[in-house]
Order: C-alpha cells, then structure tokens, then sequence
C-alpha cells in the first residue's frame, strides 16, 4: 500500500515542478550557506588541533636562546648530562615549507608524528635516509628532498624530519634553534642558567589559547550561517506549507479510499526525508564550494589576526557533511511540523472545503502578533542587560524573529490604512488585493527583511569598526619608521647612523605577564609627545601621562579593563610591584591585555627585557633616504625596517580580509531572499487567475493587471526595506555593543551610513523588481481563454 | 444480509447549538440489490452514506457491513473496510489531479492489493476512457471525470458501492450514460449499491428505494 501512497503523493511534484524546485533549491541554499560556514569552521579547529599536536606549540615549555639565534648543539647535551629532560628541535623555511627537525628519542610523546612504541616507525625515522614527514599541501615542495610521506596529522605547510636531516637541509648544522622540556623532570636539577646563560624559558600557553581567541570569530561566523539558513528555511516553510495546502484535497480523496492517516503522515515524512536528503546533498556539496572559494580569505584573517595557522585547502570532513545532512533534514522537518500536524488533525469530511492561505492568515494573524510582541519585548528587555555572548545572541534571535513575525502586521496595517484612504476604485482594490496576497507572500517578505536588516547591520558595524580602526592607526601607528634589531650591537649601530637625522627614538619593548588574570603584555613606553599627542584615552585620571612618567600610573587598553573590571584609580600588580590605573585606551584589532608602564620601571621590572624595535620620529619626507643609509651602514636588513604607510597598509589588509567572509555572506543571504520572493511569486501566479479574472472581466486589461501585479511587488519590496533598516540598526547596535564587547572585549562607536543603506534599498528594490517580472509577464499573457475558464461551472 | 443500520443517530454541533441530523434510522441492503436513497436537501441522505462509508462515526445506533460493526473499528480499521469492502463514488468526482486517468482507475484497487490489469482495461473500455488513459483529469469533461470515478471505485470490485449524488453534476443525457454504466457494472459484480440522490426518474431505476424526511425515514 505505501507505494501507490507514495506514488501519489510524489505525482504532485510532477504536475508542480515548479514547487518541487522552489522547495529543493531553497533547502539546497539554506543547507549550502549552513555547511558552508561550518566546513570552514571544522577546517579551522582541525587546523588548531594539528598546529598544537605538531610541536607541542602551546603545549611544553620551551628553551629559547635570548638572542633569537641558533646555538651549539652542546647545550643541549651538556643539559641533558645535568638531568634536564630536553629535546632539541631545529627548525626553518624550506621552499616556503616550514620544516622542523626533531629528535625522536627524547622528545615527548605528543611531539611525533610517529610511534615511537614501533621499532619499524622509528628506525625508518632515524635512518637518515631524508625520510620527511610533511602535511598534504607541503609534499610537492619538498619532492627531490628525500622520501616524503604526506600525513594528515601534521600542521598545514609544515613538515617534519629527524633532527639531523633537518639541520642539512637547513644549512644549520651541529645548530639547534630551542629545546623542549618535558613536562617530567627529576626532583633536583642545577639551575639553566649554570650551564646556559644564554637560553631563557618559555612558558607554555594554555593549549586552548588560539582555540579561545578564534572561538569568537567563529561563534561570528557560526551566527550567520545560522542566520543565512533560517532565511532559507522561510523558503523551504513557504513552499512546503503552498505544496501541503494544494494537497488537501488528494490527502482527503486518499483517506477516503482508504489509507490509513497514521500511513498517509508517515508517506508523507518519508517523501519529505527524501527530499530533504536530496537537496541536503546538493546544499553540502554547494556549502563545500563556498567554503572553498572564502577558506583562503578566512585563513588569511586568522592568521593576521590571531597567528593561527589554518590550511588554504579544504579537506573533505564527515562532521560537516553530517552536519549539513542533519540540518537540511531537521530544518525540513522544523518547516513542515506545522502542515504534517494539520494534515493529522484534519477530519476526512471537513478537508473537503477549500482553506484559502489567506484565511489560514487572518487566522493566525492575531496569534502571530502577540509572539511578535513578546518576542521583541525580550529582546528590549535583553537588550538592556544581556552582558555576555550568549545572551547577546538571544537578543539578536528574539529581535530578528519579533520583527519577522510582526512584519506581515504592519504590512497589513499599512495596506488597511492605504486601503480606506483611497477614492479611485482601482486603487482600492489595488490595496485590498495586496493586502489578501500577504499571507502567501508573507515568508518572503520576512525573508528579505531579515536578509536586508543582516545586510544593514554588518555593513554598519563593519564600516563602523573600518572608521574607527583607521583613526586608531593614525594614532597608534605615528612613528614614521619602525627598525627591528637582532641584537644590542645592531641597536647600537642604529643609534649611531640615525642621531641627528630623527627628531626621536622611541623604544618599544614588552614583556609577557598575567595581569589581574588576564595575558597582558606589558609595554616600557618612554615619556614623549608622540604619545601624549596621539593617544586618545576612553577614561583618564587628571594627568595620566604626568602619573606614568613619574613611574607610579599604568595606562591599559580596554580590553584588559572590561575581562578584569579594572578601571581608572584602580591599583594592579605589574611583576609585584603597584601601579595604580591612570586611564584606559581603545585597542582595537588585538585580543590579549595591554598595560603601558614607563620605560625606566620597565627597565628596573624586567632587566632581561631588552628593546628590540624601536619607532623613529622624523620628516616623513626623509623616510627613504634615511632607509638606505641604515641599510649601508648597519647589519640591518632592509626587511626589519618598515615605514608607517606600510603597516598600515598591511593591517588595513587584513582587516578588510576579515570582512570579505561575512560580506559574502550577505551577498548570498540577500540573493536568497531575491530568490524566495521569485519563487513565491511564480507558485502563486497559478492561483492568482481566479483571483485576478473577475478585475479582468469588469474591464481592467491583461497589461493592466501585469502592472499592477509588478508595482504590488516592489511596493510591498519598499515597505519591507522601511522596517528593516531599523531592525539593522538594531542589529548593529547589538553587535556593536553587546556582542563585540563580550567576543573581543573593546566597544567601538556607531556611525551611520545613509548612502550606503540607499544602495541596499536600491538594490533590494531591484532584486524584487526582477523576481517579479517574469511572474508579471506571464499573467499579463495569460490567454483570455484560461481566465475565462475560471468561470466555467463544469470545474 | 450485507448492510444493516438500526437506530443511527448522528448531530452535529453549530454556532447555534446542537444540531440533529439523523434520529434513529434502521436500513437493510442485501448482496446484488440496489437502493435509491432520497430526501430534500439537508435531510441526512449524505451523513447517512458517510456514516456507512466508515468517512464518520454516528453518535448511537449499529451499522453492520458483512457482519461486523463499523461503529466498532478505529481509524485504521474503517481505512481497511473503505479500501476493500466498500467503494465510493462522490459528487465532485475526487480524482488525485497529478494521476492520469490510467493511474486513477487503477489506483484504488492498487491500495487494497486487488489490482487485476485485465479487468481495468475492460473497465476502461466500457466505459468509453480508452482513448483517454494518458490524460490528466482536468484535462475532462465532468462526465468523463465522473466515468473515471466509477472505474476506480469498482476497480477492486467492492462488495458494496455507495453513490452520493453520482450524476448531480452532469448535463441529463450525460446523466443517464453514466447511471447505465454504473447500474450494469455493479449488477455484474454482484454489489450492492446504495446511492443518494434527488431525481425520482433515478431513483426509479432502481430495485428499492426509502425517503428521508428531517433525520428519519418517511
């Protein structure tokens, strides 16, 4: 019996093709932009995991020479006689690979990309016949090096190799650039200092670190895949509720011939299971694409960023594309719980009266209302108080769906009002006729709106956070040349080739330490107009820069301020010692703690800690020549020196890259919506004959009803944009200063950008204007014979 | 005795209040016979028929088809007797729109697992839809819509055919053509048939007939 059921039901799709590839292509989008996010986020964390498997990078302590150059090899044994259980590793840029030697008998287990309980593994490893172990995408740079074997466990563009292969390749040889420590150690060892002076330790990270920093740009990500595939699912709810509605009267006539309802419902989720696994499939296979076309430009923000590394490839990855199958098969389901639990309530014999969706409508209308209400009264309410990530995003949630679900109210509101004050009669019947469209036409419309309010606030926050990010350049950036030096002695050669050619030497230097909880660095700034002048403080004490220079007052970025709650006239403890807070400044663009102290505390505080960059002061206009005589009369490289436009070039580069993901997304969610208004319209356009024969037998033309069909459109496009652009302030409003502050800890100022909310408005006005063109068309050739047709008693 | 309905009530409940429709009607249909069911408009004939048709449950009274209860099975069970005891043939003729004709006669018999190519063919062929099997049903006139829905209900050949109002919206001449058919097809399947309508000249062409006034018979 289920397969003449089947057979039945699926008959419609044949009749509707269009239905079928509304609901299809819908789920698809919907499933596509999903999985698509979640590709490049899987593809990211798998990279994080594999970066700190690789060396132990976050995961051991390290021994680093304090001079940043390789040294003797002896170190390390002479450290191991002591009883410090260390490993070397060398390591360096080989073809563009990172290549990293390490010595497999004495490193920690979690360093290897071999198991080293396997003689066979670790012979071959120790052989010394060249054998490389290298991440997929780092193999055909090393072909011709020795016997490379491409592993996945292994950090995108790194590879791995014994110690002494390494240091060949490399041209380091009997050199090794730092020393792991094992996390085991006997109870009593001699200090390092007695048998290394010269390598210094450093810590290591929480593991979790570059996973913590990136979680927010992925939560970020995350909230608009989720955002772009709700749009979808509009889509997906407005064609499966259109296809159940036409099916009323097949679903009767099949119960009255005998099928079971329990029987008919389960078809009836199996047909839709299969169609959502369809388009599922479709959906992930388009989410891979996208994610391949925006991983570099994700990949490229995080590193800029965050310095964590991510591969530019994209690895086919089970979770996602399970994750994308499970979604399009939940979010059908989500779309069609309503109509499957309508067709389950519906007695055989009352199916029989045709339900207009506009009855359906005026029904629910009321209900859909009050949600609204209480939905955005939660939102205002959490707007006030919502002080962390997730009840930020809750807010955003409850004011995104409010304002969805109140959408066809007002609209309908709007068209009343327009309705009584109209006299021609055409235009009343214009605005009653629009007014009765708005249930079916109503998911679209939401769609576009939370598409066009999406679109609203990210350009807002991200044009918003450019402004602020350029002026935070010019001020933080104001040195017109940036030297780093290897060394004292190249410090000492600078200072000798640049005296009496700068207006300053400003030093920078900085050293790591927990402050109030939270990683800081610790900047010795010295006392100088350059500061002073450029710095603009978010709060501050009377004379901030007087208290610093005296070396008793501590500046802080906000970031610090707002983890810790630490705020102007506070005291904190920087390496023991007392400072108290003299104001705060905006960081943007940096995750960690930031806290300025004088350079001679600095000095007194940290005595290893010894200047190796320094911002020179002068003419910018003798930035060039000034370049070149450094280079010919110092050891420095022309690479350690970067002048101010360059920096500012490259972080404003990354920092657009940064948006590139997000406004693609928009892109996408905005050409979702173009579509789900397209599609509406061309499933309604069949039942608008009936509707629209009548207008043509009194007298209104074909042409004229085209028309009206398209002005009704972009109308109704227009209002949309108008209560959208709102709800986009709102949104960027939230993000601005609720999820921004939680994810990165800094509040950035809101500018508005009326052009640029006139281009969207334009472009969304078009976009509806084409979607319903076609559907115009068609109507307005509608021959008289199928408009006569609807007055024929025999139907 | 293959249909026997004592004391059916059924009402029904309006903005107005409780409103009865059947109070208490008693109804016998033996294997082969015919009965013409009439009454004015709003006087139960069709509740009655959707009542035994197992499309509703009455409120009091027994209905027994082949012996066993209607009143007594749940949903599924009353799905079995519409699928192969029972067949129904309607006003408004509802066909599945998305079927061919060829589909729609066969798809009943399909349900109830009675498919016999053969005997849809010749039920096609008699009643003239030969040349019609690839079309869908919009694509008919109402009597040839009307042809198809008996075709499909005695596709499975039913031991009863209940008809509510078959020809209520055909032209007269077509009427007769389709009351024909489906009065020698049932003869030759040895059904009982059991049909609502309002023509007395129809009714007339039947072997029995009862009158509903106001919920009873009279």
């Amino acid at each position: 019996m289920i397969w003449p059921v089947l057979t039945a039901l699926l008959s419609h799709w044949r009749r509707y093709p269009l239905q079928l590839f509304t609901l299809t292509v819908g789920l698809a989008l919907a499933t596509a932009l999903w999985s698509g996010v979640q590709a490049i986020n899987a593809e990211a964390r798998a990279s994080y995991d594999i970066a700190a498997s690789t060396l132990g990078e976050g995961q051991f302590d390290r021994l680093v020479p304090r001079d940043g150059q390789p040294f003797d090899q002896t170190v390390f044994v002479d450290l191991r006689r002591a009883g410090w259980r260390v490993s070397p590793v060398v390591q360096g840029d080989l073809n563009g690979i990172r290549l990293i030697g390490i010595e497999p008998l004495t490193a920690p287990g979690a360093l290897l990309p071999i198991n080293a309980a396997n003689s066979a593994d670790l012979t071959a490893f120790l052989a010394g016949n060249g054998l490389i172990r290298a991440a997929p995408d780092a193999v055909a740079a090393l072909s011709g090096l020795g016997q490379v074997i491409a592993d996945d466990a292994i950090a995108p563009g790194t590879a791995i190799t014994d110690i002494g292969v390494a240091q060949g390749l490399l041209g380091k040889a009997g050199l090794v650039d730092l020393l792991i420590v094992d996390p085991v150690q006997p109870m009593h060892q001699p200090s390092v200092s007695e048998f290394a002076p010269e390598l210094s330790i450093q810590a290591a990270r929480s593991g979790a670190e570059v996973g913590r920093l990136t979680d927010s740009f992925h939560l970020n990500l995350t909230a608009f895949g989720l955002l772009s595939f709700v749009v979808g699912l509009f889509i997906v709810h407005g064609a499966i509720a259109l296809a159940f509605e036409q099916r009323r009267a097949m679903v009767r006539t099949l119960r009255a011939l005998g099928v079971p309802l329990r029987l008919l419902v389960g078809v009836m989720v199996l047909e839709l299971l299969g169609l959502a696994l369809v388009s599922g499939a479709i959906g992930t296979a388009m989410g891979y694409l996208i994610a391949s076309l925006l991983l570099p430009d994700v990949a490229a923000t995080l590193r800029g960023l965050y310095g964590a590394d991510v591969a530019n490839g994209l690895q086919f990855r089970p979770v996602w594309w399970v994750s994308g199958m499970a979604i399009a098969v939940c979010g059908t389901m989500i779309a069609a719980a309503g109509a499957l639990w309508r067709i389950g309530k519906m007695p055989i014999l009352s199916g029989a009266q045709p339900r207009a969706l506009a009855l359906t409508g005026r029904r629910n209308g009321q209900v859909q209302g009050w949600v609204a209400l209480a939905l955005l009264a939660v939102g205002c309410v959490l707007a006030a108080t919502a002080a962390g990530l997730v009840s930020g995003f809750v807010m955003l949630a409850a004011l995104l769906l409010g304002a969805a679900l109140a959408l066809p109210v007002l609209l309908a509101w709007v068209l009343g009002l327009l309705q009584a004050s109209s006299r021609d009669v055409v235009a009343q019947w214009f605005w009653a006729d629009a007014r009765q469209q708005l249930p079916a036409l109503s998911l679209a419309l939401m769609a576009l709106m939370l598409a066009m309010a999406a679109n609203v606030g990210v350009s807002t926050m991200v044009s918003s956070f450019r402004l602020t990010f350029v002026g935070f350049l010019d001020q933080r950036l104001a040195s017109e040349l940036y030297i780093a030096v290897d060394d004292q002695q190249q410090a000492d050669q600078l200072f000798g080739v640049v005296s009496g050619h700068v207006d300053a030497v400003l030093p920078i230097q900085s050293a790591r330490e927990a402050i109030a909880g939270v990683p800081t660095e610790i900047y010795g700034n010295r006392d100088h107009a350059t500061y002073r002048d450029n710095w603009l403080l978010l709060q501050s004490g009377p004379a901030p820069w007087d208290a610093v220079a005296g070396g008793s007052g501590v500046l802080i970025n906000e970031q610090l301020a707002r983890r810790s709650n630490i705020w102007v006239g506070d005291q904190i403890l920087v390496a023991g010692e007392a400072f108290e807070i003299q104001g705060v400044y905006g960081d943007y663009g940096n995750p960690l703690g930031q806290a300025v102290i004088d350079e001679h505390r600095f000095a007194a505080l940290f005595p290893d800690e010894l200047p190796r960059r320094f911002g020179l002061r002068l003419d910018p206009e003798k930035v060039g020549p000034l370049r070149e005589r450094i280079g010919q009369a110092t050891s420095i490289p022309q690479a350690n020196m970067i002048n101010q436009a360059g920096i500012k070039a490259a972080s404003l580069a990354v920092f657009d890259r940064t948006f590139t993901v997000t406004s693609a997304l928009n892109v996408l969610t905005l050409t979702v919506a173009g579509f789900a208004i397209l599609m509406s319209l061309l499933t309604l356009s069949a039942m608008r004959v009936p509707q629209l024969a009548p207008a043509w037998a009194m007298g209104l033309t074909r042409a004229q009803l085209g028309r009206l069909e398209l002005l009704r459109t972009c109308f109704l496009a227009v209002l949309t944009g108008v209560f959208a652009l709102p709800l986009g302030l709102a949104l960027a409003w939230a993000l601005l200063a609720i999820v921004n502050v939680a994810a990165f800890g800094w509040r950035l100022p809101m500018f508005l950008f009326p052009v640029d909310y006139a281009v969207l408005g334009g472009l969304a006005l078009l976009a509806a204007f084409l979607a319903a063109l076609w559907p115009a068309v068609r109507l307005a050739r509608t021959p008289p014979s199928a408009l006569l047709q609807v007055f024929s008693n025999e139907r | 005795m293959l249909l026997k309905a004592t004391n059916v009530h059924k009402s029904y409940t309006a903005a107005d209040g409780v409103v009865p429709v059947l109070q208490g009607v008693d109804i016998g249909l033996e294997q082969g016979q015919s009965l013409a069911m009439t009454g004015e408009s709003g006087s139960g004939k069709s509740t009655l028929l959707h009542l035994i048709g197992g499309l509703d449950t009455p409120d009091k009274g027994q209905i027994w088809i082949n012996g066993s209860d209607i009143a007594a099975l749940d949903d599924a069970g009353r799905a079995t007797l519409r699928r192969g005891t029972v067949g129904v043939v309607f006003q408004q003729f509802n066909l599945i729109p998305s079927l061919t004709v060829a589909d729609n006669i066969a798809f009943q018999a399909r349900l109830a697992g009675r498919h016999n190519a053969g005997w849809t063919t010749e039920l096609a062929a008699r009643l003239g839809l030969v040349d019609q099997l690839a079309k869908y049903p919009e694509q008919l006139s109402g009597g040839q819509q009307q042809r198809v829905a008996i075709a499909r209900t005695l596709a499975p050949r039913p031991r009863l055919v209940l008809a509510d109002e078959p020809t209520g919206n055909l032209d007269e001449d077509t009427a007769a053509v389709v009351l024909d058919l489906l009065l020698s097809l049932v003869s030759e399947t040895d059904a009982g048939l059991l049909m609502v309508t309002h023509s007395n000249a129809l009714a007339d062409r039947l072997q029995s007939r009862v009158h509903l006034r106001r919920g009873a018979l009279g």
